[in-house]
């Protein structure tokens, strides 16, 4: 069975008769059985749910109704959305016990829309990180060259789109955490407008900046899957009662006379060369299909990672300040006080990162720092919004590299954390904006060093709320790039039955 | 610069426990995150307001009806340690 072809043809499939949601489910459970040991995209496997809520599916389609494009179809869900009976983690030690008594709303959506979760996808602990070396488990790989990173910190969910080990999955997104791993394995990520898809059942990273959202093999996907998991929740005040269009009814629009702001501060010194080739070829196949595309300049973002690392580390030692095993999680033996149980918890609980960003945002927050931190930057944050309002107004569209490189190698960055924060310059502008952003696969291009060729990100951003416009507009260019998103020079890959690419689908060629 | 001091302080707002090696990496790894932090205070923001939200919502209301709530034993499910229906911590009153 191909395992590595979109969720769109895979229920074409179902609907001609030619495979069945329980032969699918069965087809990447006994996938993730035999690669998930050298990949690491699952913190837990529900191989008894999935196939339970397969063989629901399996009933529907005999009996001709099917319950949407969703139906019977194979998922990862980052584990930081709270499943019931399912334990959550989050990638932490301090919940690696905890069973939620209740679905996060984006759960519940999914399984009404008839989805078929294969487990939950690994993560850097608490969402903190950008290459899922951070989960307090174990490592991901990334399917096109196990020695590097899946970027993160949904590597989890990337990693098994982009593996065939989930037909399509599920992250979140608080400064680039979707985008930059779907660049990293050469899929599309949609980071979509803040409100738009439910964070009830989201383990709370920082609350203002939250974003849950899809990773699909392919846009069409993506867009089926915001088409399930938006619309709003009473039980998020930010969830935002706005309609939710068919995503899908006008993709083959084009691009044909839309503005494109191309952003000078986006292409900065530092950045792979072959990355940013890859990126002005890309450019260059929209002009070919009739966008106009111009330079803008967006001038805040020199400052908008440093206001990052500011709100971000605030509002998570905010959010962090319940892991007190009193009520739910780790709690540390060996007596002492009230006071020494709390500290003595949360030193065991915790990873490295994890307590890095409470320390940085506790002190950004306490007293006598507050306004020259936490205060300044969200005034910039005002000014970062600003600059886009102000492009959006000229533009129907910005568009950017989606991370300054490729995939880069295990281990390389985990001594130094501010090396790891740079991978977010390009993806926090649009988080501390709100506004919808999509990565799609550019090409491929050679590392520095050596090794299989890895995929480049091309990240589109839009006003708020205009995801279908942004959706076809990343449709107009995948057609025009013609990626083929399916690792190729990948080792480990047994490519039993599973589709190669020759040369891989080069983004310029 | 952060200080050692300034770490231990922040550490027990935090409520964080930390060795003595875990607080000089954090003095030395903090210092370094606020150098880049601090380009912050450059930036001219006479008369900016603050953002906390990207997209604005105020006052979201809702019928003030009953409903049902989770079950008490779904609820200390999860608890570390509990005494019949509370939560049991270490002892916070002495005698």
């Amino acid at each position: 069975m191909d395992l590595q072809r979109p969720i769109h043809e895979l229920t074409a499939a179902y609907r001609r008769g030619e495979t069945t949601p329980g032969a699918a489910t069965e087809a990447y459970l006994a996938r993730i059985e035999k690669l998930d040991g050298r990949i690491g995209a699952y913190i837990t496997v529900t191989a008894e749910e999935a196939r339970a809520a397969a063989a629901a599916a399996d009933r529907r389609y005999r009996d001709g109704t099917p319950l949407g494009p969703l139906d019977g179809v194979p998922l990862s869900i980052k584990d930081v959305f709270c499943t019931r009976g399912v334990r959550t983690t989050c990638g932490s030690r301090i919940l690696e016990q905890f069973v939620p008594p209740y679905d996060a709303t984006l759960v519940t959506r999914l399984a009404a829309a008839g989805a078929v979760m294969l487990g939950k996808g690994n993560l850097d602990e608490f969402a903190m990180g950008s290459s899922t070396e951070h989960s307090a488990f174990h490592v991901t790989r990334n399917p096109w060259d196990p020695s590097r990173v899946p970027g993160g910190s949904s590597g989890g969910p990337a990693a098994a789109v982009a593996g065939g080990l989930a037909a399509g999955g599920f992250g979140t997104d608080t400064g680039g955490s979707i985008r930059q791993p779907a660049a990293f394995c050469g899929v599309v990520g949609l980071k979509p407008t803040y409100g738009r898809i439910s964070r009830y059942g989201l383990v709370a990273f920082a609350s203002s900046l939250d974003h849950p959202g899809p990773f699909g093999r392919d846009v069409t996907d993506a867009a089926l899957l915001l088409g399930a998991a938006a619309g709003h929740d009473p039980r998020d005040a930010t969830s935002i009662d706005a309609p939710v269009p068919d995503y899908t009814a006008d993709l083959p629009r084009g691009v044909r006379g839309l503005r494109l702001g191309v952003p000078d501060e986006y292409f900065i010194a530092g950045m792979d060369p072959e990355v940013e080739r890859a990126v002005r070829a890309a450019i260059e196949v929209l002009k070919g299909l009739g966008a106009g595309v111009e330079r803008v300049s967006l001038p805040a973002t020199p400052y908008a990672l440093a206001t990052y690392y500011v709100i971000a580390p605030a509002e998570a030692s905010s959010n962090l300040a319940r892991y007190d095993g009193v009520r739910y999680g780790l709690r540390a033996e060996g007596g002492g006080d009230l006071i020494e149980m709390y500290e003595a918890t949360r030193a065991q609980g915790f990873g490295a990162e994890v307590k890095r960003r409470i320390m940085l945002g506790t002190y950004a927050l306490s007293s006598g720092y507050y306004e020259a931190y936490y205060g300044q930057a969200q005034k910039v944050r005002t000014k970062i919004a600003a600059d886009f309002s102000a492009a959006f107004a000229e533009f129907d569209f910005v568009v950017t590299p989606t991370s300054p490189s490729v995939a880069f190698g295990l281990g390389e960055k985990t001594d130094d954390p501010l090396a790891m924060y740079l991978n977010d310059f390009f993806t926090v502008p649009m988080s501390l904006a709100g506004i919808p952003a999509i990565s799609i696969p550019a090409g491929l291009a050679e590392p520095e060093g050596g090794g299989p060729r890895l995929p480049v990100g091309f990240q589109i951003a839009a006003p708020a709320f205009a995801e279908q416009k942004l959706l076809d507009a990343a449709y107009a260019l995948e057609q025009g790039i013609g990626f083929d998103a399916t690792p190729s020079g990948a080792p480990y890959v047994p490519m039993d039955g599973i589709k190669r690419t020759g040369s891989g689908g080069e983004g310029d060629g | 610069m952060i200080s050692r001091e300034e770490v231990e302080h922040v550490a027990r707002l935090a409520r964080l426990a930390l060795t003595a090696e875990e607080l000089e990496r954090m003095r030395a790894q903090l210092n370094a995150i606020l150098v880049h932090i601090d380009a912050l205070r450059a930036v001219d923001t006479e008369g900016v307001e603050p953002t906390s939200h990207a997209v604005p919502v105020v006052n979201v209301m809702r019928e003030d009806e009953p409903r049902a709530c989770f079950p008490r034993d779904a609820m200390l499910a999860n608890a570390p340690d509990r005494s019949g229906e509370f939560f049991r911590v270490p002892r916070i009153i002495e005698d």
